[in-house]
Protein backbone atom coordinates (compact mmCIF):
# COMPACT_ATOMS: atom_id res chain seq x y z
CA UNK A 1 0.00 0.00 0.00
CA UNK A 2 2.23 2.65 0.67
CA UNK A 3 5.14 3.65 -0.78
CA UNK A 4 9.00 2.85 -0.44
CA UNK A 5 11.36 5.42 0.82
CA UNK A 6 14.72 5.05 0.33
CA UNK A 7 16.75 3.97 3.57
CA UNK A 8 20.11 5.60 3.91
CA UNK A 9 22.90 2.34 4.54
CA UNK A 10 24.89 2.81 7.22
CA UNK A 11 22.07 4.52 8.92
CA UNK A 12 23.22 5.54 12.51
CA UNK A 13 19.84 6.41 13.84
CA UNK A 14 17.70 3.58 14.83
CA UNK A 15 14.66 3.25 16.95
CA UNK A 16 16.84 1.50 19.91
CA UNK A 17 18.09 4.84 20.92
CA UNK A 18 16.10 7.35 22.57
CA UNK A 19 15.52 10.62 20.00
CA UNK A 20 13.30 12.73 18.65
CA UNK A 21 10.96 12.92 15.06
CA UNK A 22 9.79 16.00 14.10
CA UNK A 23 7.10 15.63 11.42
CA UNK A 24 5.05 19.06 9.82
CA UNK A 25 1.17 17.76 9.79
CA UNK A 26 -2.17 19.23 8.59
CA UNK A 27 -4.73 17.53 10.09
CA UNK A 28 -4.17 13.56 9.85
CA UNK A 29 -1.66 13.79 7.17
CA UNK A 30 2.15 14.57 6.80
CA UNK A 31 1.72 18.17 5.56
CA UNK A 32 2.30 18.99 1.68
CA UNK A 33 5.13 22.05 2.39
CA UNK A 34 7.63 21.95 5.02
CA UNK A 35 7.83 25.45 4.71
CA UNK A 36 3.79 25.90 4.76
CA UNK A 37 2.99 23.82 7.45
CA UNK A 38 1.21 25.22 10.07
CA UNK A 39 1.10 22.34 12.82
CA UNK A 40 4.26 19.62 14.00
CA UNK A 41 4.33 16.41 15.88
CA UNK A 42 7.58 15.89 17.89
CA UNK A 43 7.43 12.47 18.93
CA UNK A 44 9.95 10.90 21.34
CA UNK A 45 10.85 7.04 20.28
CA UNK A 46 12.78 4.51 22.01
CA UNK A 47 13.45 0.55 21.63
CA UNK A 48 11.38 1.07 18.95
CA UNK A 49 8.24 2.57 20.89
CA UNK A 50 6.83 5.94 21.13
CA UNK A 51 7.66 7.30 24.41
CA UNK A 52 5.91 10.78 23.97
CA UNK A 53 3.97 12.74 20.88
CA UNK A 54 3.28 16.19 21.00
CA UNK A 55 1.86 18.98 19.04
CA UNK A 56 2.78 22.55 18.46
CA UNK A 57 0.63 25.07 16.63
CA UNK A 58 2.98 27.59 14.57
CA UNK A 59 2.40 31.42 15.10
CA UNK A 60 2.93 31.37 11.59
CA UNK A 61 4.11 29.00 8.69
CA UNK A 62 7.60 29.34 8.51
CA UNK A 63 10.58 27.26 7.30
CA UNK A 64 13.77 29.20 8.60
CA UNK A 65 11.28 28.48 12.23
CA UNK A 66 10.92 24.61 11.78
CA UNK A 67 14.76 24.57 11.03
CA UNK A 68 15.72 26.62 13.98
CA UNK A 69 13.47 24.50 16.20
CA UNK A 70 14.44 21.49 15.00
CA UNK A 71 17.85 22.42 16.10
CA UNK A 72 16.66 23.77 19.36
CA UNK A 73 14.98 20.68 20.00
CA UNK A 74 17.13 18.53 19.39
CA UNK A 75 15.47 16.36 16.83
CA UNK A 76 17.57 13.84 14.91
CA UNK A 77 14.79 12.80 11.95
CA UNK A 78 12.58 15.07 9.96
CA UNK A 79 10.09 12.63 8.11
CA UNK A 80 8.12 15.57 5.51
CA UNK A 81 6.90 15.76 2.25
CA UNK A 82 7.95 18.52 -0.19
CA UNK A 83 11.13 20.77 1.44
CA UNK A 84 13.08 22.91 -0.66
CA UNK A 85 16.91 21.82 -1.53
CA UNK A 86 18.52 24.65 0.47
CA UNK A 87 16.78 23.72 3.79
CA UNK A 88 17.02 19.89 3.08
CA UNK A 89 20.92 20.49 2.40
CA UNK A 90 21.05 22.98 5.55
CA UNK A 91 19.13 20.18 7.86
CA UNK A 92 21.81 17.61 6.45
CA UNK A 93 24.58 19.58 7.51
CA UNK A 94 23.33 19.96 10.74
CA UNK A 95 23.28 15.96 11.46
CA UNK A 96 19.79 15.94 11.28
CA UNK A 97 18.24 12.90 8.92
CA UNK A 98 15.85 14.32 6.42
CA UNK A 99 13.22 11.56 4.60
CA UNK A 100 11.01 13.56 2.41
CA UNK A 101 8.35 13.05 -0.20
CA UNK A 102 6.41 11.07 2.23
CA UNK A 103 2.93 11.27 0.96
CA UNK A 104 0.72 9.36 4.13
CA UNK A 105 -1.02 9.97 7.04
CA UNK A 106 1.61 11.05 9.79
CA UNK A 107 0.65 7.49 12.03
CA UNK A 108 1.34 5.22 8.57
CA UNK A 109 4.32 7.46 8.52
CA UNK A 110 5.75 6.67 12.63
CA UNK A 111 4.52 3.06 11.92
CA UNK A 112 6.79 3.35 8.35
CA UNK A 113 10.23 4.38 10.90
CA UNK A 114 9.37 2.34 13.36
CA UNK A 115 9.46 -0.31 11.16
CA UNK A 116 12.85 0.25 9.35
CA UNK A 117 10.65 1.16 5.89
CA UNK A 118 11.84 5.06 6.23
CA UNK B 1 -31.82 23.71 -33.26
CA UNK B 2 -28.53 23.20 -35.66
CA UNK B 3 -26.36 23.65 -32.66
CA UNK B 4 -28.38 21.42 -30.46
CA UNK B 5 -28.04 18.75 -33.17
CA UNK B 6 -24.32 19.06 -33.95
CA UNK B 7 -23.83 19.19 -29.86
CA UNK B 8 -25.66 15.77 -30.03
CA UNK B 9 -23.86 14.41 -32.36
CA UNK B 10 -20.79 15.62 -31.36
CA UNK B 11 -21.45 13.49 -27.91
CA UNK B 12 -22.53 10.57 -29.21
CA UNK B 13 -19.29 10.38 -31.51
CA UNK B 14 -17.47 10.97 -28.61
CA UNK B 15 -18.90 8.16 -26.33
CA UNK B 16 -19.09 5.65 -29.53
CA UNK B 17 -15.03 6.71 -29.87
CA UNK B 18 -14.88 5.74 -26.09
CA UNK B 19 -16.92 2.47 -26.25
CA UNK B 20 -14.67 1.29 -29.17
CA UNK B 21 -11.87 1.46 -26.99
CA UNK B 22 -10.38 5.37 -27.02
CA UNK B 23 -7.08 5.32 -25.45
CA UNK B 24 -7.88 8.08 -23.57
CA UNK B 25 -4.26 8.15 -21.99
CA UNK B 26 -2.54 7.88 -25.14
CA UNK B 27 -3.73 10.86 -26.03
CA UNK B 28 -3.32 13.10 -22.74
CA UNK B 29 0.36 11.92 -22.81
CA UNK B 30 0.50 13.28 -26.62
CA UNK B 31 -0.39 16.91 -24.95
CA UNK B 32 2.37 19.21 -23.92
CA UNK B 33 0.58 20.49 -20.80
CA UNK B 34 0.85 18.59 -17.36
CA UNK B 35 -2.96 17.11 -17.11
CA UNK B 36 -4.33 14.74 -13.87
CA UNK B 37 -7.43 13.32 -13.73
CA UNK B 38 -8.29 12.75 -9.63
CA UNK B 39 -11.61 11.21 -8.28
CA UNK B 40 -14.38 12.47 -6.41
CA UNK B 41 -12.72 12.36 -3.14
CA UNK B 42 -9.43 14.35 -5.11
CA UNK B 43 -7.08 11.32 -5.35
CA UNK B 44 -4.88 10.85 -8.62
CA UNK B 45 -6.46 8.46 -11.19
CA UNK B 46 -4.26 9.66 -13.72
CA UNK B 47 -0.88 11.44 -14.60
CA UNK B 48 0.17 12.07 -17.87
CA UNK B 49 3.74 12.11 -19.33
CA UNK B 50 4.23 16.15 -18.86
CA UNK B 51 3.12 16.23 -15.50
CA UNK B 52 5.53 13.40 -14.93
CA UNK B 53 8.56 15.18 -16.07
CA UNK B 54 7.16 18.01 -14.48
CA UNK B 55 6.75 16.91 -11.25
CA UNK B 56 10.06 14.47 -11.30
CA UNK B 57 7.54 11.46 -9.63
CA UNK B 58 6.39 8.31 -11.73
CA UNK B 59 2.51 7.90 -12.09
CA UNK B 60 2.82 4.68 -10.11
CA UNK B 61 4.10 6.06 -7.40
CA UNK B 62 1.15 8.71 -6.94
CA UNK B 63 -1.65 6.90 -8.15
CA UNK B 64 -4.38 6.90 -5.28
CA UNK B 65 -2.21 9.65 -3.43
CA UNK B 66 -4.08 12.44 -2.34
CA UNK B 67 -3.42 15.42 -5.19
CA UNK B 68 -2.31 17.93 -2.40
CA UNK B 69 -0.01 15.71 -1.62
CA UNK B 70 1.15 14.62 -4.57
CA UNK B 71 1.53 18.25 -6.51
CA UNK B 72 2.30 20.36 -2.83
CA UNK B 73 1.01 23.58 -4.17
CA UNK B 74 1.16 26.40 -2.11
CA UNK B 75 -2.28 27.62 -2.56
CA UNK B 76 -3.91 24.40 -0.88
CA UNK B 77 -2.40 25.74 2.14
CA UNK B 78 -5.65 28.18 2.47
CA UNK B 79 -8.04 25.62 1.67
CA UNK B 80 -9.14 23.21 -1.64
CA UNK B 81 -9.80 25.42 -4.31
CA UNK B 82 -11.80 22.24 -5.85
CA UNK B 83 -14.70 23.09 -2.82
CA UNK B 84 -15.78 26.14 -4.94
CA UNK B 85 -15.94 24.02 -8.30
CA UNK B 86 -19.05 21.91 -6.47
CA UNK B 87 -22.12 22.14 -8.59
CA UNK B 88 -20.53 24.32 -11.12
CA UNK B 89 -19.83 23.85 -14.54
CA UNK B 90 -16.59 26.85 -15.49
CA UNK B 91 -12.84 26.48 -14.36
CA UNK B 92 -10.77 28.02 -11.93
CA UNK B 93 -7.07 29.48 -12.85
CA UNK B 94 -4.91 30.06 -10.33
CA UNK B 95 -1.03 30.99 -10.10
CA UNK B 96 1.40 29.48 -7.40
CA UNK B 97 4.19 27.50 -7.07
CA UNK B 98 5.29 23.38 -6.41
CA UNK B 99 7.99 21.77 -5.18
CA UNK B 100 8.98 18.88 -7.36
CA UNK B 101 10.97 15.86 -6.10
CA UNK B 102 14.13 17.53 -6.59
CA UNK B 103 13.15 19.78 -4.33
CA UNK B 104 12.97 22.74 -6.62
CA UNK B 105 10.34 24.86 -6.35
CA UNK B 106 8.42 25.73 -9.59
CA UNK B 107 6.50 28.27 -10.41
CA UNK B 108 3.11 27.19 -12.06
CA UNK B 109 -0.22 28.32 -13.09
CA UNK B 110 -3.09 25.55 -12.59
CA UNK B 111 -6.97 25.40 -14.23
CA UNK B 112 -8.89 23.26 -12.38
CA UNK B 113 -12.08 21.80 -13.47
CA UNK B 114 -15.06 19.11 -12.36
CA UNK B 115 -16.17 16.37 -14.55
CA UNK B 116 -19.89 15.59 -14.53
CA UNK B 117 -22.12 12.60 -15.52
CA UNK B 118 -24.93 13.31 -18.03
CA UNK B 119 -27.30 13.64 -14.59
CA UNK B 120 -24.45 17.03 -13.81
CA UNK B 121 -23.04 14.94 -10.75
CA UNK B 122 -19.57 15.03 -10.32
CA UNK B 123 -17.26 11.89 -11.48
CA UNK B 124 -14.48 13.37 -10.73
CA UNK B 125 -11.63 16.50 -11.73
CA UNK B 126 -9.37 17.36 -14.10
CA UNK B 127 -6.32 19.72 -13.61
CA UNK B 128 -3.63 20.75 -15.89
CA UNK B 129 -0.41 22.07 -14.78
CA UNK B 130 1.43 24.36 -16.71
CA UNK B 131 5.17 25.41 -16.48
CA UNK B 132 5.27 29.64 -16.11
CA UNK B 133 8.97 29.43 -14.57
CA UNK B 134 10.54 32.42 -17.10
CA UNK B 135 13.74 30.97 -19.03
CA UNK B 136 17.24 32.86 -18.48
CA UNK B 137 16.73 36.75 -19.91
CA UNK B 138 13.23 36.44 -19.55
CA UNK B 139 13.19 37.89 -16.62
CA UNK B 140 11.02 40.32 -15.35
CA UNK B 141 13.21 43.68 -16.11
CA UNK B 142 13.41 45.13 -12.19
CA UNK B 143 15.22 48.46 -13.61
CA UNK B 144 13.22 51.10 -15.38
CA UNK B 145 12.53 50.13 -18.99
CA UNK B 146 11.90 52.54 -21.85
CA UNK B 147 9.25 50.63 -23.12
CA UNK B 148 6.20 48.92 -21.46
CA UNK B 149 3.72 47.13 -23.73
CA UNK B 150 3.99 48.69 -26.62
CA UNK B 151 4.64 52.52 -25.05
CA UNK B 152 7.36 54.88 -25.16
CA UNK B 153 9.20 57.33 -23.15
CA UNK B 154 12.01 58.44 -21.32
CA UNK B 155 9.72 61.48 -19.06
CA UNK B 156 10.16 60.74 -15.74
CA UNK B 157 6.24 60.62 -15.66
CA UNK B 158 5.99 57.44 -18.07
CA UNK B 159 9.06 55.81 -16.50
CA UNK B 160 6.61 56.18 -12.78
CA UNK B 161 3.85 54.67 -15.20
CA UNK B 162 6.33 51.79 -16.61
CA UNK B 163 7.96 50.88 -13.13
CA UNK B 164 4.17 50.31 -11.73
CA UNK B 165 2.64 48.59 -14.03
CA UNK B 166 4.38 45.32 -13.24
CA UNK B 167 3.52 45.85 -9.36
CA UNK B 168 -0.26 46.77 -10.58
CA UNK B 169 -0.21 43.51 -12.57
CA UNK B 170 -0.16 41.71 -9.44
CA UNK B 171 -2.88 43.45 -7.86
CA UNK B 172 -6.11 42.30 -8.74
CA UNK B 173 -7.66 45.66 -7.73
CA UNK B 174 -10.15 47.58 -10.37
CA UNK B 175 -7.29 50.21 -12.12
CA UNK B 176 -8.60 53.59 -13.44
CA UNK B 177 -6.89 55.17 -16.84
CA UNK B 178 -6.87 58.38 -17.60
CA UNK B 179 -5.58 60.71 -20.01
CA UNK B 180 -6.42 62.81 -23.41
CA UNK B 181 -7.06 60.89 -26.47
CA UNK B 182 -4.53 59.32 -27.89
CA UNK B 183 -2.00 58.84 -24.96
CA UNK B 184 -2.25 55.11 -24.59
CA UNK B 185 -4.49 54.18 -22.24
CA UNK B 186 -5.59 50.91 -24.53
CA UNK B 187 -1.98 49.91 -24.34
CA UNK B 188 -1.52 50.45 -20.66
CA UNK B 189 -4.70 48.24 -19.96
CA UNK B 190 -3.09 45.47 -21.88
CA UNK B 191 0.30 45.95 -20.56
CA UNK B 192 -1.45 45.77 -16.99
CA UNK B 193 -3.67 42.89 -18.29
CA UNK B 194 0.08 40.90 -19.57
CA UNK B 195 1.88 41.54 -16.22
CA UNK B 196 -0.98 39.95 -14.30
CA UNK B 197 -1.20 36.60 -13.39
CA UNK B 198 -4.70 36.76 -15.16
CA UNK B 199 -2.56 37.28 -18.97
CA UNK B 200 -3.48 33.78 -20.06
CA UNK B 201 -7.06 34.60 -19.65
CA UNK B 202 -9.09 36.79 -22.04
CA UNK B 203 -8.26 40.33 -22.21
CA UNK B 204 -11.78 41.82 -23.81
CA UNK B 205 -12.41 45.62 -24.55
CA UNK B 206 -15.21 46.96 -24.51
CA UNK B 207 -16.01 50.96 -25.62
CA UNK B 208 -19.05 52.08 -23.26
CA UNK B 209 -19.79 55.06 -25.66
CA UNK B 210 -19.90 53.03 -28.81
CA UNK B 211 -23.42 51.24 -27.59
CA UNK B 212 -27.28 52.05 -27.12
CA UNK B 213 -28.01 51.27 -23.76
CA UNK B 214 -30.30 48.55 -23.97
CA UNK B 215 -27.99 46.65 -26.33
CA UNK B 216 -24.73 47.46 -24.01
CA UNK B 217 -26.52 45.79 -21.12
CA UNK B 218 -26.91 42.81 -23.11
CA UNK B 219 -23.75 42.95 -24.74
CA UNK B 220 -22.10 43.18 -21.10
CA UNK B 221 -23.90 41.07 -18.98
CA UNK B 222 -25.54 38.96 -21.27
CA UNK B 223 -28.98 37.50 -22.17
CA UNK B 224 -31.50 34.29 -21.62
CA UNK B 225 -33.48 32.55 -24.58
CA UNK B 226 -36.57 34.54 -25.11
CA UNK B 227 -35.65 37.52 -22.27
CA UNK B 228 -36.93 40.20 -25.50
CA UNK B 229 -37.88 40.11 -28.86
CA UNK B 230 -34.79 38.66 -31.07
CA UNK B 231 -33.35 36.71 -28.04
CA UNK B 232 -33.66 33.57 -29.99
CA UNK B 233 -30.62 31.63 -28.00
CA UNK B 234 -28.61 32.35 -24.66
CA UNK B 235 -26.15 34.86 -25.19
CA UNK B 236 -23.16 34.68 -22.35
CA UNK B 237 -21.96 38.55 -22.41
CA UNK B 238 -18.74 40.01 -22.37
CA UNK B 239 -18.18 39.53 -18.51
CA UNK B 240 -18.65 35.77 -18.82
CA UNK B 241 -16.44 35.33 -21.66
CA UNK B 242 -13.65 37.49 -20.03
CA UNK B 243 -14.03 34.76 -16.96
CA UNK B 244 -10.62 34.17 -15.31
CA UNK B 245 -8.94 37.28 -17.42
CA UNK B 246 -9.40 41.12 -17.90
CA UNK B 247 -12.68 43.64 -19.06
CA UNK B 248 -11.37 46.24 -19.96
CA UNK B 249 -14.32 49.29 -20.15
CA UNK B 250 -12.87 52.41 -22.29
CA UNK B 251 -14.52 55.08 -22.26
CA UNK B 252 -16.32 54.41 -19.18
CA UNK B 253 -17.17 57.84 -18.97
CA UNK B 254 -20.15 57.39 -21.49
CA UNK B 255 -21.62 54.61 -19.61
CA UNK B 256 -25.29 55.32 -18.81
CA UNK B 257 -26.34 55.60 -15.58
CA UNK B 258 -28.89 52.64 -15.34
CA UNK B 259 -25.23 50.68 -16.39
CA UNK B 260 -23.53 52.40 -13.47
CA UNK B 261 -25.48 50.92 -11.27
CA UNK B 262 -24.97 46.92 -12.05
CA UNK B 263 -21.73 47.76 -13.00
CA UNK B 264 -21.27 48.71 -9.22
CA UNK B 265 -23.85 45.69 -8.02
CA UNK B 266 -21.01 43.61 -9.85
CA UNK B 267 -17.79 45.09 -8.37
CA UNK B 268 -19.62 44.95 -4.91
CA UNK B 269 -20.04 40.80 -5.10
CA UNK B 270 -18.37 40.10 -8.35
CA UNK B 271 -21.86 38.28 -9.40
CA UNK B 272 -23.66 39.12 -12.65
CA UNK B 273 -27.19 39.14 -13.89
CA UNK B 274 -28.21 38.11 -17.53
CA UNK B 275 -31.56 40.30 -18.62
CA UNK B 276 -34.04 37.54 -18.41
CA UNK B 277 -32.61 36.15 -15.41
CA UNK B 278 -33.30 35.59 -11.68
CA UNK B 279 -29.96 33.67 -11.01
CA UNK B 280 -26.79 35.61 -10.57
CA UNK B 281 -23.22 34.29 -12.31
CA UNK B 282 -20.57 34.46 -10.61
CA UNK B 283 -17.42 35.76 -12.61
CA UNK B 284 -14.08 36.48 -12.02
CA UNK B 285 -12.94 39.17 -13.43
CA UNK B 286 -10.63 42.26 -12.80
CA UNK B 287 -11.96 45.65 -14.21
CA UNK B 288 -9.70 48.20 -15.72
CA UNK B 289 -11.72 51.24 -16.87
CA UNK B 290 -10.23 54.16 -18.53
CA UNK B 291 -11.58 57.67 -20.25
CA UNK B 292 -10.30 60.99 -21.49
CA UNK B 293 -13.25 62.51 -18.83
CA UNK B 294 -13.00 64.43 -16.15
CA UNK B 295 -14.98 62.00 -13.90
CA UNK B 296 -14.98 64.17 -10.72
CA UNK B 297 -15.91 66.95 -12.73
CA UNK B 298 -18.86 64.11 -14.14
CA UNK B 299 -19.83 63.29 -10.46
CA UNK B 300 -20.26 66.94 -9.49
CA UNK B 301 -22.36 67.04 -12.63
CA UNK B 302 -24.39 64.21 -11.35
CA UNK B 303 -23.42 62.42 -14.97
CA UNK B 304 -21.63 59.87 -12.79
CA UNK B 305 -21.81 57.94 -10.01
CA UNK B 306 -19.72 58.69 -6.84
CA UNK B 307 -19.60 55.32 -5.36
CA UNK B 308 -18.69 54.07 -8.73
CA UNK B 309 -15.86 56.45 -9.01
CA UNK B 310 -14.71 55.18 -5.76
CA UNK B 311 -14.63 51.72 -6.49
CA UNK B 312 -13.09 52.29 -9.88
CA UNK B 313 -10.40 54.04 -8.74
CA UNK B 314 -8.44 51.77 -6.48
CA UNK B 315 -5.10 52.22 -8.70
CA UNK B 316 -5.06 54.98 -10.41
CA UNK B 317 -2.73 55.87 -13.59
CA UNK B 318 -2.75 59.12 -15.50
CA UNK B 319 -0.96 59.00 -18.63
CA UNK B 320 0.37 62.69 -19.41
CA UNK B 321 -0.01 64.55 -22.87
CA UNK B 322 2.39 64.55 -25.43
CA UNK B 323 2.55 68.21 -25.11
CA UNK B 324 3.80 67.76 -21.31
CA UNK B 325 6.56 64.66 -21.96
CA UNK B 326 9.37 67.08 -23.02
CA UNK B 327 11.88 65.21 -25.32
CA UNK B 328 9.89 61.89 -25.92
CA UNK B 329 8.51 64.19 -28.72
CA UNK B 330 11.68 63.44 -30.41
CA UNK B 331 11.95 59.77 -29.34
CA UNK B 332 8.00 59.14 -31.11
CA UNK B 333 9.50 61.10 -34.08
CA UNK B 334 12.38 58.83 -34.53
CA UNK B 335 10.82 55.36 -33.44
CA UNK B 336 8.06 55.83 -35.96
CA UNK B 337 10.03 57.09 -38.65
CA UNK B 338 11.68 54.10 -38.62
CA UNK B 339 8.83 52.22 -38.32
CA UNK B 340 7.54 53.17 -41.57
CA UNK B 341 10.76 53.92 -43.28
CA UNK B 342 10.79 50.22 -43.10
CA UNK B 343 7.13 49.27 -43.47
CA UNK B 344 7.40 51.43 -46.57
CA UNK B 345 10.80 49.86 -47.61
CA UNK B 346 12.36 53.46 -47.91
CA UNK B 347 15.79 54.56 -46.94
CA UNK B 348 14.45 57.77 -45.13
CA UNK B 349 17.15 58.83 -42.56
CA UNK B 350 15.88 61.66 -40.89
CA UNK B 351 14.41 65.06 -40.47
CA UNK B 352 15.37 68.61 -42.51
CA UNK B 353 15.92 71.52 -39.97
CA UNK B 354 12.68 73.16 -40.85
CA UNK B 355 10.44 69.93 -40.69
CA UNK B 356 11.93 68.96 -37.44
CA UNK B 357 11.41 72.77 -35.90
CA UNK B 358 7.78 72.33 -37.40
CA UNK B 359 7.25 68.89 -35.21
CA UNK B 360 9.33 70.25 -32.26
CA UNK B 361 6.60 73.25 -31.86
CA UNK B 362 3.67 71.92 -32.72
CA UNK B 363 1.00 70.99 -29.59
CA UNK B 364 -0.28 67.38 -30.56
CA UNK B 365 -3.68 67.35 -29.61
CA UNK B 366 -4.49 63.94 -30.43
CA UNK B 367 -1.38 62.87 -28.65
CA UNK B 368 0.63 59.61 -29.87
CA UNK B 369 -1.82 58.68 -32.34
CA UNK B 370 -1.42 61.82 -34.09
CA UNK B 371 2.39 61.93 -34.04
CA UNK B 372 2.37 58.73 -35.92
CA UNK B 373 -0.56 59.58 -38.17
CA UNK B 374 1.79 62.75 -38.90
CA UNK B 375 4.92 60.66 -39.75
CA UNK B 376 2.78 57.85 -41.64
CA UNK B 377 1.65 60.67 -44.31
CA UNK B 378 5.03 62.14 -44.10
CA UNK B 379 7.05 59.07 -44.93
CA UNK B 380 4.40 57.88 -47.57
CA UNK B 381 4.87 61.16 -49.70
CA UNK B 382 8.79 61.48 -48.73
CA UNK B 383 11.11 59.57 -51.65
CA UNK B 384 14.06 61.03 -50.42
CA UNK B 385 16.86 60.47 -47.32
CA UNK B 386 14.68 63.64 -45.09
CA UNK B 387 11.34 64.35 -44.11
CA UNK B 388 11.21 68.01 -45.81
CA UNK B 389 8.78 70.59 -44.40
CA UNK B 390 6.48 69.81 -47.67
CA UNK B 391 6.14 66.07 -46.44
CA UNK B 392 3.96 67.06 -43.61
CA UNK B 393 0.24 67.57 -43.46
CA UNK B 394 -0.79 71.07 -44.40
CA UNK B 395 -2.35 72.24 -41.75
CA UNK B 396 1.24 72.15 -40.06
CA UNK B 397 2.84 73.69 -43.12
CA UNK B 398 0.40 76.51 -42.35
CA UNK B 399 1.04 76.76 -38.59
CA UNK B 400 -2.46 76.33 -38.03
CA UNK B 401 -2.84 74.12 -34.70
CA UNK B 402 -6.15 72.38 -33.84
CA UNK B 403 -5.66 72.93 -30.43
CA UNK B 404 -6.26 76.67 -30.24
CA UNK B 405 -8.83 76.14 -32.77
CA UNK B 406 -12.17 76.69 -31.21
CA UNK B 407 -14.64 73.81 -30.86
CA UNK B 408 -17.61 73.48 -33.48
CA UNK B 409 -21.49 73.08 -33.24
CA UNK B 410 -22.87 71.36 -35.30
CA UNK B 411 -26.31 72.75 -36.81
CA UNK B 412 -28.98 70.25 -36.66
CA UNK B 413 -32.05 70.09 -36.69
CA UNK B 414 -32.51 70.06 -32.68
CA UNK B 415 -28.61 70.89 -32.11
CA UNK B 416 -28.49 67.63 -30.13
CA UNK B 417 -25.21 66.52 -31.94
CA UNK B 418 -22.30 68.29 -30.58
CA UNK B 419 -19.24 67.79 -33.35
CA UNK B 420 -15.65 67.63 -31.84
CA UNK B 421 -13.54 69.50 -33.92
CA UNK B 422 -12.28 67.42 -36.41
CA UNK B 423 -8.94 65.84 -34.86
CA UNK B 424 -6.47 65.75 -37.91
CA UNK B 425 -5.78 62.72 -36.64
CA UNK B 426 -8.80 60.81 -37.91
CA UNK B 427 -9.92 59.61 -41.35
CA UNK B 428 -13.01 61.06 -42.80
CA UNK B 429 -14.70 57.91 -42.72
CA UNK B 430 -13.76 57.85 -38.84
CA UNK B 431 -15.51 60.83 -37.91
CA UNK B 432 -18.23 59.67 -40.03
CA UNK B 433 -18.64 56.66 -37.91
CA UNK B 434 -17.95 58.07 -34.55
CA UNK B 435 -21.23 60.67 -35.97
CA UNK B 436 -23.24 57.63 -36.50
CA UNK B 437 -22.78 56.25 -33.24
CA UNK B 438 -23.05 59.55 -31.72
CA UNK B 439 -26.79 60.29 -33.18
CA UNK B 440 -27.56 56.20 -32.53
CA UNK B 441 -26.57 56.62 -28.64
CA UNK B 442 -28.80 59.85 -28.81
CA UNK B 443 -31.88 57.90 -30.52
CA UNK B 444 -31.72 55.43 -27.67
CA UNK B 445 -30.79 52.82 -31.01
CA UNK B 446 -33.67 53.94 -33.18
CA UNK B 447 -32.27 54.43 -36.82
CA UNK B 448 -35.12 56.37 -38.06
CA UNK B 449 -34.28 58.91 -35.25
CA UNK B 450 -30.77 58.66 -35.78
CA UNK B 451 -31.25 59.19 -39.34
CA UNK B 452 -33.15 62.53 -39.02
CA UNK B 453 -30.74 63.51 -36.13
CA UNK B 454 -27.96 63.12 -38.77
CA UNK B 455 -29.88 65.04 -42.01
CA UNK B 456 -29.85 61.61 -43.82
CA UNK B 457 -32.31 59.39 -45.26
CA UNK B 458 -33.04 56.03 -43.29
CA UNK B 459 -31.29 54.15 -46.35
CA UNK B 460 -28.17 56.26 -46.20
CA UNK B 461 -27.73 55.46 -42.91
CA UNK B 462 -28.62 51.70 -43.05
CA UNK B 463 -26.21 52.11 -45.95
CA UNK B 464 -23.44 53.60 -43.93
CA UNK B 465 -23.81 51.61 -41.15
CA UNK B 466 -23.05 48.24 -42.85
CA UNK B 467 -20.25 49.89 -44.71
CA UNK B 468 -18.83 50.55 -41.33
CA UNK B 469 -19.79 47.20 -39.61
CA UNK B 470 -22.49 48.68 -37.36
CA UNK B 471 -25.21 46.61 -38.07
Amino acid sequence: MGQEYPVEENEQVRAYMRHKILIPIAENDVAPRFDLAAEILIAEVEDDCIVSKRTIVMQHPSAEDLCAMILRENVRVLICNGIEEEYFQYLHWKNVRVVDSVMDTYAQALDFYLQGKI
Amino acid sequence: MPQAGASTAGFSLWADMLEKGLDLGKVVDSLPVGIMFLSRDKRVLYVNTALEILTGFNRREVLGKKSIQFLRPDFCSEGCPLHDLQGKDDSIVLNGNIIDRNRKKVQTRHTLSALFDGQGRILGYMETVEDVHLEPGQEISRGMPETVGGLLGNCQEMQKIFGMVPIVGQTDSSVLITGETGTGKDLLAEAVHENSPRSKGAFIKVNCGALPENLLESELFGHRKGAFTGAVEDKPGWFKMAHNGTLFLTEIGDLPLALQVKLLTFLDDMVIYPLGSTKGVQVNVRIIAATHRNLEEMVKSGDFRQDLLFRLNVIRLHLPPLRNRGDDIRLLLHHFLNRFSRQMNKKIKGFSAEALHLLGAYSYPGNVREIRNILEYAAALCQGERIRREHLPEYMRCGRDHASEPEQKQNTADGVLEAKAVSPEKSWPEVEREMILNALVKSGGKKSRAAEILGWGRSTLWRKMNRYGLT
